[in-house]
């Protein structure tokens, strides 16, 4: 029989330490919709997204009422649009009208973003793969709620030089496409290396051709839960606050599990992973960045800080797998800048650089994410860092994701504003010194040694 | 069987268990048990109670309580039993 103590428990850690489920995203493959012409392609794509999503926000909110724990986005995910496009669009135009229907359903269906704006070429483009991508600053600029990624290499292929060429020379265009809102298309744009099919979190989430026709993917999180539990076992051993992680990623996950259960159960579709990820949110109270603290930082970006986090991300991942029967996505713990106020402060305080970022992704669950650097960056300069963050998820064998936002017209030193979940920035420090001559070699760094696993 | 649980948190005060048992009882919901402490001060108390037998659509029951609860100063809460148990029992 449940007692007093373990409601006040839950209940608490909703209330106070900011529990939630992030997201729950419904994966849709619109593979069946293909059409040699452009406007059926549309309208497939349409129809069977509203169709499959109709309920999807109302159900979400029924759930969030009646277990008392918030579910606060309800996202889409579809097939990478690179494929289903190919045989309708001619042109980046044309796949700009495809990123138009996205958006409707997306607004139509009441979710707030829908991804799979994406291409696969992790070995090679095909022309369809480099309209779709050529096509991005358009997209993102004339859309709200789509969201795009790029997989340019994993351990199994090695790394597409070619479009990471390219996608320096896009994240910059995107970053002009929408400078009169703070560069914001960055912000739906990520670079990834090891993408994985089922990953419910925005901005690369993508419903991959391995998955059903339709899945729920639920992605939980609770860095203040986390952070309020190492509160009560300050000074203790490492075995302490490992057990003490642990334990409670395993409640936070159960909770996602439950959810998960629930929209799968309700609006009749199978049910994929939960991932077990820790988000933050520009909220006080719910940072990464004051967890690695209160695990003894003076602040993030201090000598430890790397072994703080891979500590987390392993101990997260340990007492999520035995709570959820199918874990998958990203799971870990995620460091984007903007998106968590305990980041924000330690750049502003000067102790944390990207080259520490970069150092943190090794052993994070994702990359570099939402961070701000100089409007005047190169693009080769952007694909060199690219290069840098695919080739630690290609070596180590993880997930790893570049989401830099160039805000044009501004410097180091000045802050840039999202709004929202996306928070706020401070604009940073990039390395100066040039990388053009190794990017624009082009062609394809190899798989490594120990990809030949057969 | 659907098994709901029922906080109340807040300020003490005459005939707030009365208040919130005429509700289920106008709605045919059934309390299994009541534990209750006094938390810092505060008022707190815990229900199991069934609501199978209710007419009343969940959502609207939820609403309800709450709506009760700033009537009579004090904080009503109504979540299935399901997230209690999937958290805190293997």
């Amino acid at each position: 029989m449940i007692n007093i103590l373990e409601v006040n428990e839950t209940n608490k850690m909703i209330e106070q330490e900011k529990l939630d489920v992030r997201t729950i995203t419904l994966g849709i493959s619109l593979l069946d919709c293909c059409d040699s012409d452009l406007d059926a392609l549309n309208r497939n794509i349409y129809d069977k997204i509203t169709r499959l999503a109709k309920d999807l926000v109302s159900t979400g909110r029924e759930i969030e009422l009646e277990y008392g724990i918030p579910i606060v986005n309800k996202r889409i995910s579809v097939t990478p649009i690179a494929l289903v496009g190919g045989r309708a669009c001619r042109s980046p135009e044309d796949f700009v009208e495809v990123a138009k229907t996205l958006d409707k359903a997306a607004r139509d269906t009441g979710v707030n973003f829908l991804g799979g704006y994406s291409a696969i070429v992790s070995k090679g483009m095909t022309p369809t793969d480099e309209a779709l991508i050529r096509s991005i600053p358009a997209a993102l600029s004339a859309t709200e709620r789509v969201c795009s990624s790029v997989n340019i290499g994993s351990t199994k292929t090695g790394i597409n030089m070619d479009a990471v060429k390219l996608m320096g020379e896009i994240v910059r265009e995107t970053a002009e496409a929408t400078k009169e809102n703070n560069s914001l298309g960055c912000a739906k744009l990520v670079v990834l290396c090891n993408a994985p099919d089922d990953n419910p979190f925005m901005a690369g989430a993508f419903h991959g051709v391995s998955e059903a026709d339709a899945v729920i993917n639920v992605g939980v999180s609770g860095p203040g839960v986390i952070k309020h539990a190492l509160e009560g076992v300050r000074g203790e051993n490492f075995e302490v606050l490992c057990e003490t992680v642990k334990r409670t990623a395993f409640k936070v996950t159960r909770a996602g599990q439950l959810v998960a259960q629930e929209a799968s159960e309700r609006l009749g579709i199978p049910f994929g992973i939960v991932d077990l990820s820790l988000a933050p949110t520009p909220s006080v109270g719910d940072s990464v960045a004051e967890i690695l603290e209160e695990m003894g930082l003076e602040s993030v970006g201090a000598p430890g800080t790397t072994a703080a986090l891979a500590l987390l991300n392993d101990q997260v991942k340990k007492g999520g797998i035995m709570a959820s029967s199918f874990v998958g996505g990203l799971s870990g713990a995620f460091i984007p800048v903007s998106e968590d106020q305990g980041m924000i402060d330690a750049v502003n305080r000067g102790a944390l650089t990207i080259e520490k970022l970069e150092a943190m992704t090794c052993v994070c669950s994702v990359g570099l994410d939402m961070i701000a650097i100089p409007g005047d960056t190169p693009a080769s300069t952007i694909s060199g860092i690219i290069a840098d963050e695919a080739a630690i998820g290609m070596i180590n064998n993880k997930t790893t994701a570049v989401r830099l936002i160039p805000v044009i017209g501004k410097g180091v030193g000045e802050s840039v504003e999202f709004g929202g979940l996306l928070g706020h920035a401070p604009v940073q420090q990039v390395n100066r010194f040039c990388c053009a001559d190794f990017i624009n070699r082009g062609g394809r760094i190899p798989a490594p040694i120990h990809s030949f696993k057969n | 069987m659907e098994k709901t649980i029922i906080t109340v948190v807040g300020k003490d005060a005459v005939g707030i268990i009365a208040k919130v048992c005429t509700y289920l009882a106008d709605n045919q919901v059934n309390v299994e048990d009541i534990s209750q402490t006094i938390v810092q001060g505060y008022f707190n108390m815990m229900m199991i109670v069934d609501t199978s037998g209710s007419p009343k659509p969940y959502a609207g029951m939820v609403t309800e309580l709450d709506e009760l609860g700033d009537a009579i100063g004090v904080r009503i809460r109504c979540q299935r039993e399901d997230i209690f148990t999937k958290m805190h029992r293997i």
